[in-house]
């Protein structure tokens, strides 16, 4: 049996022996300019519900979870591109359905005890585990033995196993290409058991992880305090001795404080009232970094509601939309789409030109599709700024093409109830509920929200839009798990949106640009303030010039 | 006496539990599912029938109740859905801020309502009476969230005198304070008028005026506390709207209280919040309208309770 | 049944106490002048808004905008400037006045005949049917107002009507309470006893005796309920849960701009300032009202 062996790590423990110190700072891929020491402020708007990594599933949480903890797999700071964590190196069999992980001995928890196998087998079970009520125990559908644990009939995962107390052995359904990504989820990350069962419930108010750092004090409402973990086991992270995020900071208060230099970092951005402003001031624009986004905004057509069962009509509205207009009702903090994937997603297709603006055309479709006359709808939205702005800007396009469209504007959790009934709402604007990727993989933008799995009562697929030709090549794209041929299935991807984008479920609008604002203080790379995995900073990797 | 607090405390544990019952039927009227917001988007059919079991949310509605209600006779709230906290312990993180709005709120209608009802009742009929009087028709006129809204504009952002919105110093309570009891303020301003003229007609203060007592004794020793009796039995009518107010304003100062705590949960049907929330106000108003009751015939003898 | 009439000694005791006087005593008072001024203008406002403004409420115009999507100061083609989507704010303005209004009447018509209904049932005929009554009431009493309302317009999904009637579902029952004391002292009083032991029917006590000095009640409380109806319609509005975009509201049209408040007041300033009239309007004509229809009755309550 053949085996892959990934071996960045091996490969440098081994240039650790032989070269020493360089070779470990390019593997922690180590600032030089940076300073130990020194402490930051980071502010949001809204609480933070929970720091346990079963459960958080906020932006905002999400990257504070991911300096508590870690997954076995990590993202290299500041890119997508994959590399080990808690593994020092794992093995793919040749049919890409067993995972063998070696795990990085000496990595110590926040108390003290040393992680093992049986931490990760335990922590895999425990978010797999109904009674977790995990939002991301799906992720795992791929782990053998995961219908079992579903449905009630065990507690442990048949597909983990525990090979020696440095190895665990994990085996896969069928293949996924993507299981390595998952594994870098929070959701994957290894907690210890004891922690555990002492906070009970109340794990996320009390996280224990392997993290580079852990809490501090928490008061709920006001604020968090993470401190540095000395015992880190990535030697020199982090750099910061301690953040403190404030809690109930409106956008613009946080704004105000960070000009006055009381705040490093607006969680929440720049407030769109103040964008222009501190555009316009080149001091100020100069400690704005902007990125993309792994974020879609779109409209969903529910292609078993007329008229949007006609593929003709769906293709009109696709051409009746001014996205440009949208664009600049939210000042230009976006880029226009023409397709499913956003740009820095592997898989995003820059030949593909998609639907051109042209209402006239759009009207003649509607015409020829015996909708001359045009046609009365509903465009379901929820009901936070800029979302219900941005339907008007559409109802008034639609109303241009002879569409009209009523608006209803609902509570979120309104509208995801609506969508996942099969006849509700006939269009939906995905805005404020909108698909970010949870990993980048183009494989995260079909399953739930296009393809068949996620078109059923309570489903994410608002279009309900099911093509089984579809799913089999998303099947056959996702079993290509050889690295080597990550290009093809790229291209196997970029061929399924293309065909997707035929249909025209969707209309995609625009692609969400990161605007992150620092404090003159603040040091470290522009690619760690929009860390597409980590928002709105990488934690571990930013430091402070102004320490001695 | 005894009799009576019995049959009060009787009636207002009813009244709680109608609360209850309302607004759990009203939640479970909701057309939204919360177990889709637990649950997540990439969570399989049977994940999300486990976590409905589990929360015993596929339970016929009186199950439901019942459930609940045992709960919360044991004092249990229930845990949030999506906090994955005790409700209890959320809404005992963010009660104090809330409660010191209210009081600064409590506090901006006093100063402001007695000295405008004091000074247009001695001044009766003068243009600094009218005035007054308008300005309270003002004050019970204006949407709270626009004098937020403009009270921030002009003395934060213009002036900056006060900090936009956030929690923490006194310097943060006023403009919030100022915003939750201007309303409040307008209809004391009024009441206090009235209540001074009345008071001044009273013999009394006649006989007061006749011994030749100085002018100011006369209002604040004599005038001023049994005038100012009937409106302190109205700040315990008046906790309802506090709890109405206190969802708009503390959205608009960002204000770490109940009221956002409750406007929050209300957009992700986090039911057992909500429950929580509507729950302590609902206690909270029925407390101010008892002690209301309860402090009546100690300022007017001629109330007996009965 | 042919009613024994003008003879009756009850009946001068009877006669509604509203008089064709009332108008002129209104015009009569400076502060009730300044209140129909102000119902006047909103009401000229929303009847002749399409001859007011060249503008449609809902066309969002390219040149309202600037290229970095900045709404328009006032001044120029834009009396009051243009909201966040372009839109003319002085139309949308005058439009919203026909929500306001029309929420205003039609909320505070249904809790006026809710109240009414309820009040007078209990307090007419009091034993079970009015004990559950008025429990019920003190149990809406007890409800934070605009969290019920909240809720109420989750579940019913918001239209204009809708909305209508969550305000009404809320507000009913202070009009109860007050109409409740007032026909059970009314139900004391010595004529309608005198009435019964004529042997006038239930139906002819209610509607020739009670109901009529019920108006001037009812009157008052209908005109200060519109300002009530008028200020929840906004804040509903306002937190997103009330009128559906793109009707305009004053509500919506601050909640939709609130964001750039700081950079363009005038987005909260003008349609503030048009709820804040509108309520005072109807609040100091209401006061003037209760003071010409009942001068027992003074300041609150």
């Amino acid at each position: 049996m053949k085996n892959w062996l990934r071996t960045t790590v091996s490969a440098s423990a081994l240039a650790v022996l032989m070269a020493g110190a360089p070779a470990l700072a390019q593997e922690e891929m180590l600032d030089p300019a940076a300073k130990q020491g020194g402490s930051i402020v980071i502010t949001y708007k809204d609480d933070v519900a929970t720091l346990d990594p079963a459960i958080g599933y906020d932006w905002q949480n999400w990257s504070m979870i991911k300096s508590i903890f870690d997954g076995l797999m990590d993202y290299k700071p500041g890119t997508t591109e994959l590399r080990p964590g808690l593994a020092e190196s794992y093995e793919i069999s040749e049919e890409g359905q067993t995972f063998t992980f070696k795990l990085r001995s000496g990595v110590k928890f926040h108390n003290g005890r040393e992680m093992t196998a049986d931490d990760v087998k335990y922590s895999l079970d425990r978010v797999t585990n109904p009674k977790t009520q995990s939002p991301g125990a799906g992720f795992f559908g791929s782990i053998k033995g995961f219908d079992e644990i579903t449905a009630g009939s065990t507690e442990t995962l048949s597909g983990v196993t525990v090979v020696d107390p440095m190895t665990v052995k994990i085996e896969l359904s069928r293949p996924d290409a993507t299981f390595l990504h998952v594994m870098a989820l929070n959701f994957a990350s290894v907690v210890p058991q004891e922690a555990v069962a002492e906070a009970g419930a109340d794990f996320g108010k009390k996280p224990v992880g392997t993290g580079a750092f852990k809490l501090g004090e928490w008061t709920i409402g006001q604020r968090l305090v993470f401190a540095r973990n000395e015992d880190y086991w990535r030697k020199g992270l982090p750099y910061l001795d301690q953040i403190t995020f404030e809690v109930g900071q409106e956008p613009i208060v946080a704004l105000l404080r960070l000009q006055k230099g009381e705040v490093d970092v607006p969680g929440d951005g720049i407030p769109p009232a103040k964008f222009q402003e501190v555009m316009a001031d080149p001091e100020q624009k100069a400690r704005v970094v902007e990125g993309g986004q792994l974020h879609t905004g779109y409209i969903t057509m529910n292609v078993e509601m007329a008229p949007f069962d006609k593929k003709e009509v769906r293709q009109a509205v696709n051409m009746a939309i001014n996205k440009d207009r949208v664009v600049q009702i939210i000042n230009n903090r976006a880029i226009p789409a023409n397709q499913p994937l956003p740009p820095s997603m592997p898989g995003y297709d820059n030949a593909y030109e998609g639907y051109a603006y042209d209402p006239e055309k759009a009207k003649a479709m509607l015409a020829e599709a015996g909708l001359a006359d045009g046609f009365e709808t509903e465009l379901f939205v929820m009901n936070t700024d800029p979302n219900p702005r941005i339907a008007q800007a559409i109802q008034q396009d639609l109303s241009a093409v002879g569409i009209k469209a009523s608006i209803q504007s609902l509570a979120q959790a309104n509208v995801i109830a609506a969508g996942g009934e099969k006849d509700q709402a006939p269009m939906i604007w995905s805005g404020g509920m909108a698909w970010i990727a949870d990993f980048p993989d183009p494989s995260n933008f079909y399953g739930p929200i296009l393809g068949c799995a996620g078109a059923v009562e309570g489903g994410w697929n608002w279009s309900w839009y099911c093509n089984e030709d579809l799913d089999k090549m998303a099947t056959e794209a996702d079993s290509v798990t050889d690295p080597a041929k990550a290009d093809e299935r790229s291209k196997m991807w970029s061929e399924i949106y293309g065909k997707i984008m035929e249909d025209a479920p969707w209309v995609p609008v625009f692609n969400e640009q990161r605007f992150t604002m620092k404090s003159p203080r603040m040091g470290g790379a522009d690619a760690l303030y929009v860390d597409p995995v980590s928002i709105p900073v990488n934690y571990d990797y930013v430091f402070v010039t102004d320490v001695q | 006496m005894a009799a009576y607090l019995v049959r009060r405390l009787l009636q207002t544990a009813l009244i709680l539990l109608g609360v209850s019952v309302i607004t759990f039927a009203l939640l479970y009227l909701l057309p939204a599912d919360p177990v889709r917001q637990i649950a997540g988007r990439s969570a399989t059919p049977e994940t999300v029938e486990n976590i409905r079991r589990q929360l015993g949310l596929d339970q016929p509605f009186i199950v439901q109740y019942w459930r609940y209600l045992s709960g919360l006779l044991q004092g249990d709230l229930g845990r949030s859905y999506l906090q994955r906290s005790e409700v209890s312990t959320l809404i005992a993180a963010r009660l104090p801020a809330s409660l010191l709005l209210m009081v600064g709120a409590i506090g901006c209608e006093l100063l402001l309502g007695l000295t405008m009802g004091i000074v247009a009742a001695v001044r009766r009929g003068s243009v600094a009476d009218q005035t007054m009087m308008i300005a309270s028709f003002v004050g019970v006129s204006a949407p709270q969230f626009v004098v937020g809204l403009l009270l921030l504009y002009f003395f934060s952002v213009r002036l900056g005198w006060f900090p936009i919105g956030g929690y923490g110093t006194w310097k943060h309570m006023v403009l919030p304070s100022v915003a939750l009891g201007i309303l409040g303020a307008g209809w004391y301003s009024r009441m206090m008028r009235s209540s001074m003229i009345d008071v001044l007609r009273q013999d009394y203060v006649r006989t007061a005026r006749a011994k030749g007592l100085a002018r100011g004794t006369i209002l604040f020793r004599h005038a001023l506390p049994n005038a100012v009796l009937p409106i302190i039995a109205m700040i315990g009518i008046d906790i309802g709207l506090f709890m109405s107010g206190i969802v708009v304003i503390e959205s608009v100062f960002g204000w770490p209280g109940i009221g956002q705590l409750a406007w929050q949960a209300i957009q992700r049907i986090d039911i057992p919040i909500i429950m929580g929330v509507t729950l302590v106000s609902a206690c909270a108003i029925v407390i101010g309208n008892l002690l209301a009751d309860l402090v009546t015939p100690f300022i007017d003898p001629r109330i007996r309770l009965r | 049944m042919t009613a024994p009439t003008s003879p009756d000694i009850a009946v001068a005791n009877v006669a509604p106490p509203v008089r064709a006087g009332v108008w002129r005593r209104l015009l009569g008072r400076p502060l009730a002048l300044i209140g129909l001024f102000f119902i006047a203008i909103t009401l000229a406002g929303a009847l002749f808004a399409p001859w007011l403004t060249p503008f449609d409420p809902n066309d969002q115009m390219f040149d309202g905008l600037t290229i970095e999507g900045a709404p328009m100061p006032p001044g120029g083609q834009f009396l009051l400037g243009t909201d966040l989507l372009g839109r003319d704010l002085l139309t949308r303005i005058l439009y919203g006045a026909r929500t306001s209004l029309i929420i205003g009447i039609a909320a505070n018509g249904t809790a006026l005949i809710i109240g009414t209904l309820v009040g007078v049932v209990a307090g007419f005929f009091r034993g079970w049917i009015g004990a559950i009554l008025m429990r019920f009431t003190d149990l809406m009493m007890a409800f934070p107002a605009l969290l019920l309302a909240i809720c109420l317009a989750a579940v019913f999904q918001p239209s204009l009507w809708i909305v209508a009637m969550v305000i009404a579902l809320v507000n009913w029952v202070q009009t109860a309470r007050v109409i409740f004391t007032e026909t059970s002292s009314l139900a004391e009083r010595e004529f309608i006893a005198a009435e019964r032991t004529l042997g006038a029917g239930t139906g002819r006590i209610l509607f020739r005796h009670i109901l009529p000095h019920l108006v001037p009640t009812i009157i008052v409380w209908g005109t200060l309920g519109i300002s009530t109806t008028v200020l929840l319609e906004a804040t509903l509005s306002y937190l997103g849960v009330g009128v559906q975009p793109p009707t305009p509201s004053w509500g919506n049209i601050i909640f939709e701009n609130q964001t750039y408040f700081q950079a363009a007041p005038w987005l909260v300033f003008f349609p503030g300032m048009a709820i804040l009239a509108l309520a005072l309007g109807f609040n100091l004509v209401g006061d003037a009202l209760r003071d010409i229809l009942d001068p027992t009755q003074r300041g609150r309550d």
